[in-house]
This record gives C-alpha cells, structure tokens and sequence, in this order.
C-alpha cells in the first residue's frame, strides 16, 4: 500500500516532533510547577502570550533567535503575575488561573487587531541544525539530527529535569515545596521562593512553547492558536507523575495524534480538519479513563503556604 | 447621664459603627473589583488610541439606554443565567464544572438539529418542551464522563471537563458540517426554527421568555442550595468531602447529581439560545459563554440574586461591546479582558478584605 511509504512515515514522525515539543516544554514546566504545589491552570495563556510575543518580535526584528526568547519573556511576564497573586498573595489558583488564559486570549486577540487589523504576515521557514555525521543515518537522522534548535534543546532540557529531580539537593527542595511545605520551611529554604521561581521557569517554558507553534509549526499568529495545547500539557505532567522522560513519551504520542491525521491527508486520504482538532483531545480522555487512576499529584497542590499557619 | 446610660450609648453607637462598615464592605467588595476593572479596562483602551469615557459611554447608550439594544441585553440573560446557574450548583458543591462550553454548544446543535424536523409533527407548544429537555438531556450526557471518571477515580474534574469542553466544541462543528446540515442552503449550517415556532417573547418586546426560564433556574438553585437538606448536604460535600463520608454521605452519587444538574443547566441554555434567539447553529460558531461566566459567579459570592445584577451588566457589556466593534471598532474581544481583569481585581479585593479582618481581629 501507497500508505506506509518511507515519506509518509517521516512525515508522520516530524509532524509528532513539531506538534509535541511544544506540549514537551509546556509539560516539563507544569511538573515543575506542580512538583512545588502549584496547580498552573494559567499554562494556555503564558503559551499564548509567548506564542504572540515570539511571533511580533521574530516578525518584527527578522531574528528567530530574538523571537524565541521574547516568547520565553512572554511567558513568564503572564507566570510573574501568576507568582504574584497565587504564590505571594495566595489567591485561588483555579481562578487566577482561568483569568490570565482569558487575559492571555483577550489582549493577544485585541494587540494583534491592532496591529496586523485582518491580515496574517508569514515568517520564513525555521532552518535546520543538521548533527554531521548523525544526520547521515539513513531514516533516523533526518528526523531526529536534521532539526531546529529548540527541538535539540528540549531533548537536552528532559535529561536535565531527570538529572536536577533524582541527583540533587535542588530536586529535593521542589519536591518538599510540594509534598510537605511546612518540612521545607523548618529545613531553612523559602517556600514562597522555590514556587515563585519554579512558576517563572514554568512560564518561560511554556511561553517557548508557545513562541514554537507561532515561529515554527505555524510561522503566524493566529488569535487563539494555541487551542487548548496548554490543558493537554497539564495532563501530560499529572500522568507522568514526575518523571520528565513520560513527559516526553506523552508529548510524542500526542503530537503523533495530532500529526497522523495531517499526514494522511498528505497521502490523500481527506479528514475535516475538525475531526483533526478532536483527536488528541479524545486520546487524552481516553488515556485518562484507562491510566487516569494512576495519576498521582503533590499532596500541597493548590494550597498556598502561610509560614506558621497549619 | 448615668453609667447604665453610657454604656447603652456606647453600646448603640458600636453597633451602628459595626453595622455601617459591613454594609460598606459587602458594597466595597461587590462593586469595587468591577470599578477597578473597568478603569484598568480603560487604560488598556487609551494605551490602543481609543477614548475609554466615549466607549463606555456608547456601550451603556446602546444596551441599557436604547429600546432594542435593552431588549437584546435582557434576551440574552436568559442563557447567561442558566450558566451562573449551572455554575453555582457546581461551585457550591465544591466541583469544578468548566466544560460549560462544550455541554452548552453540543445540547445547542441537538436542539437546532431536531426541534425543526419535528415542528410538522407535534405542536409548537409541545416541540419547545421537547427541545428544552433535549438540550437538558445532552448537556447532562456531556458531563456524564468526567462525573463519573470524579465519582470512581477521584480524577481531577478541571481536566476532564476542559478536555471534554474541547472535544465536544469541535464534535458540535463536525455534526453541524457533516451530519445536521440544512439541505436547503449553502452556507454551512442546520435547519432553521420558524421565528413563531419559537420560544414566545415577552409582552409587546422583543424580549425571549428565555429571560423568565433563566430567572427561575437561577432563583431556583439558589433556593435548593441554600434552603434544603439536598443543597446543604450538597455544600457538605463541597466544604469537607471527608467529614461528609463521616456524616453517611454517598460522596460518588453526590457527585454524579451534581455534574448531572450542573451540566444539564449548561445545556438547557444552549437549548434556550437557540429556541430563543438564533433559531439554527452555523459551523464554527461558539460564543463561549461558560469561562466568561465564572468571574460574575464569584464576583456575587455564589448568591443567585448577585448573580442576576451581574449577569445584567456583562450581558449589557456583551451587547453594547459588540455595537461598538461595528461602530468605533473596538473588537469584541476586549469584554474577555474586561472579565479577566476583573476576575484579578476580585481576587486582590478578598484578600486585602482578608488581611483588614485579620489585623482588625488582632
């Protein structure tokens, strides 16, 4: 069968990388937030935003590399105020939440109108940073060496996550900022620091993540984009249960999800695109329904930490 | 005066004192987020080149202060209403319902899909009694999942309900494009509701009875919740899962009764929206009502009657906003970041009320 040519399946695979590397550093982000007890409902927002900032800044400036870091800005510029309000000031985090993704949708809406009014500017394909000699490997290389630089620096971020989280003194203080602030406190560490600044990394991730699908995947800015990406990237980190290497098992199957049904339609097989839109939301519910019982959370998450209080 | 006279004045002045400023708080705390909101709201327009004084100005002149556009703001409360209603039973028992978009749209699609096919077959009367409880019955369906994925597996609702909402906003535009298309035209939509095969309008108005349906739901849940063993064992549930399994509470079934009447109302008015209002759904529409409701929910502490008076006001900033978007060109967007500041404001406004308790208990 024409189907499972060599092309379709590296088409299938590049389109997994590029549509899961953004729910990968979303993903890493909220499990460190949530390791430190932070619920980040705000995710799909810092993700718009960065997706905006990235895009102006990368359009404006003719400079992917500025772009990209002003989407990490962009992202936690929407995570410090998320630290403000839940970690500093301890107001719910569902609802703080919920309202900078609507600010987040808001704003990027209006600013772009403002802007562009109806009109889409496209930016340039993102080159690749071919591995030589590894992107020679026939099949392999050039999906996995022939690639762009946050795709390397994303692989490279989970190994380092897995290394912080198991080796140190660092991984040991995020995870009792979650499971036993009061233990962490008595131990000499500020908790209201060690969430603040595992909030802003979540941001700039996230923002990254979000500058990735405007940048890269989509080379525009369209409002609303990020469509829901975010959420996934909650459940990813609730599933994988701290360990980043699930973060990145999930972001590949969910990206797969996403990109299979892209793919078929390059071999020609016609999908509604809002049939392509419900798939990795009903992959999700259905991972949850057979592993949803497994997904374990901090015991603190969602509470904020009152020094003295019990 | 004598002692005995002190310290009665002493007394009557304390409680005029304590009186005074509980007053002044429950006002403050209601009213003062949304003020602050719409100054920030303000800002945000000047910093976009528009006059905040001149647009406010015309969103109140066209929604509250014009016959039609009043008309268009109480006929659209009857949706938001049952929203706040939906969302209050939920809230109130402690279950984060936020796939309100989804249950609403898709019961929206059902009803717009199958009250016109029945308009020959039954009476008008008893076809919006059908589309009503269809529109109950999907959104209810909707919520089924995540209700009992909360109920068995403790698995955490906020989720499941936006992965739901999600997949049942884009289910709805596959179904409108695919499966429930009006053969008679070309633009992608279902069949359309005769405008007197609708819900009856108010008076001599334009206005929906979908209003008095929202009201009552509203009101109703209010009174549930607050006046009976059902609704406070439901707050039980909501304060203190565990105190409530020490109580002999069924907390799984009271789970599931919760997403099914909050879910069902979400969907009742999507069912209102359409035998009301729109008559038919187009392909990839969603006004996305659900997380805009949130904010007036708590901005209202909960209570039905509060919620009324701000349902009011964003139905009329919806309204008067859209004008404006065609007029002064403003887009409809800046509503949502008037909602999401003001959730903001909200949540500043308790917790400096939180810390003035603290210090004046001190």
């Amino acid at each position: 069968m024409a189907l499972f040519t060599q092309s379709f399946i590296i088409t299938l695979f590049l389109g997994a990388i590029a549509a899961g590397i953004p729910l990968l550093l979303a993903g890493l982000g909220e499990q460190l937030s949530e390791k430190t007890g932070v619920l980040n409902i705000g995710l799909e927002g810092m993700m718009l935003f960065g997706a905006y900032t990235g895009f102006l800044v990368a359009w404006s400036s003719d400079s992917l590399a500025l772009g990209f870091v002003a989407g990490a800005a962009g992202g936690m510029v929407v995570a410090a105020l998320m630290a403000l309000l839940c970690v500093r000031l301890g107001l719910n985090q569902i609802v703080i939440g919920i309202a900078l993704t609507l600010a987040a949708e808001g704003l990027t809406a209006l600013l772009h109108f403002v802007q562009f009014s109806r009109t889409y500017p496209r930016l340039d394909g993102v080159p690749t940073l071919p591995l030589w000699p590894l992107s020679e490997i026939p099949f392999v290389g050039p999906i996995l060496f022939n690639n762009n630089v946050v795709f390397y620096f994303a692989i490279v971020l989970v190994a380092v996550f897995a290394w912080v989280y198991r080796q140190t003194n660092l991984g040991i203080a995020l995870q009792a900022a979650g499971d036993k602030p009061a233990a962490l406190d008595a131990a000499g560490v500020d908790v209201t620091n060690t969430r603040t600044m595992a909030v802003l990394v979540t941001g700039a991730l996230a923002g990254l993540g979000g500058a990735y699908m405007s940048i890269v995947v989509a080379g525009v800015f369209v409002p609303f984009m990020t469509h829901g990406n975010g959420f996934i990237a909650i459940v990813l980190a609730m599933l994988a249960r701290g360990r980043p290497l699930w973060v990145l098992g999930g972001a590949l199957l969910f990206g797969g999800s996403l990109s299979l049904t892209t793919a078929l339609q390059v071999a020609g097989v016609d999908i509604p695109t809002d049939v392509i839109q419900m798939l990795p939301f009903a992959m999700v519910m259905l991972v949850l329904l057979v592993a949803g019982r497994k997904a374990a959370l901090p015991v603190a998450l969602g509470e904020s930490f009152v020094r003295g209080s019990r | 005066m004598t002692d005995e006279q002190v310290v009665s004045a002493t007394a009557q002045s304390a409680a005029r004192t304590d009186t005074f400023p509980r007053l002044l708080r429950v006002v403050s705390l209601g009213v003062g987020p949304l003020v602050a909101a719409l100054v920030l709201g303000g800002l945000v327009l000047l910093l976009m080149g528009f006059n905040p004084l001149s647009y406010y100005a015309y969103v109140v002149q066209r929604a509250i202060f014009s016959p039609s556009g009043l008309e268009a703001t109480l006929t659209r409360m009857g949706p938001l209403l049952l929203i706040a209603a939906s969302l209050i039973v939920a809230f109130r028992a402690g279950i984060w319902n936020l796939g309100g978009d989804g249950q609403y749209l898709l019961a929206a699609v059902f009803v717009a899909a199958i009250v016109p096919l029945m308009l020959g077959i039954l009476p008008v009367w008893t076809n919006l009694l059908l589309g009503l409880f269809i529109g109950a019955a999907v959104g209810a369906i909707w919520g089924l999942l995540p209700a009992i994925l909360k109920a068995w597996q403790g698995l955490n609702e906020i989720i499941t309900t936006l992965m739901m909402s999600f997949l049942g906003v884009s289910l709805a535009n596959v179904l409108v494009k695919l499966a429930f298309l009006d053969p008679a035209t070309t633009t992608p939509q279902t069949r359309t509701l005769p405008v007197e095969a609708r819900l009856p309008r108010l008076f001599d108005t334009s206005v929906s009875s979908g209003l008095i349906i929202g009201l009552v739901a509203v009101i109703a849940v209010h009174l549930i919740m607050t006046r009976t063993s059902f609704g406070m064992r439901l707050r039980l549930v909501g304060a203190n899962p565990r105190a409530a399994i020490h109580a002999g509470l069924s907390v799984p079934t009271l789970t599931i009764a919760v997403f099914a009447i909050s879910a069902a109302l979400a969907g009742l008015s999507g069912a209102v929206d359409i035998l009301g209002t729109h008559g038919n759904v187009r392909a990839d529409w969603n006004p996305a009502y659900s997380l805009t409701v949130v904010p007036l929910v708590f901005l209202a502490r909960l209570n039905g009657f509060g919620s009324i008076a701000y349902v009011f006001l964003f139905s009329a900033l919806t309204i008067g906003g859209e004008s404006a978007a065609r007029r002064i060109g403003v887009p409809s967007f800046f509503s949502l970041v008037i909602v999401a500041i003001l959730l903001i404001t909200l949540g500043l406004a308790e917790y400096l009320d939180k810390r003035h308790q603290e210090r004046a208990r001190r």
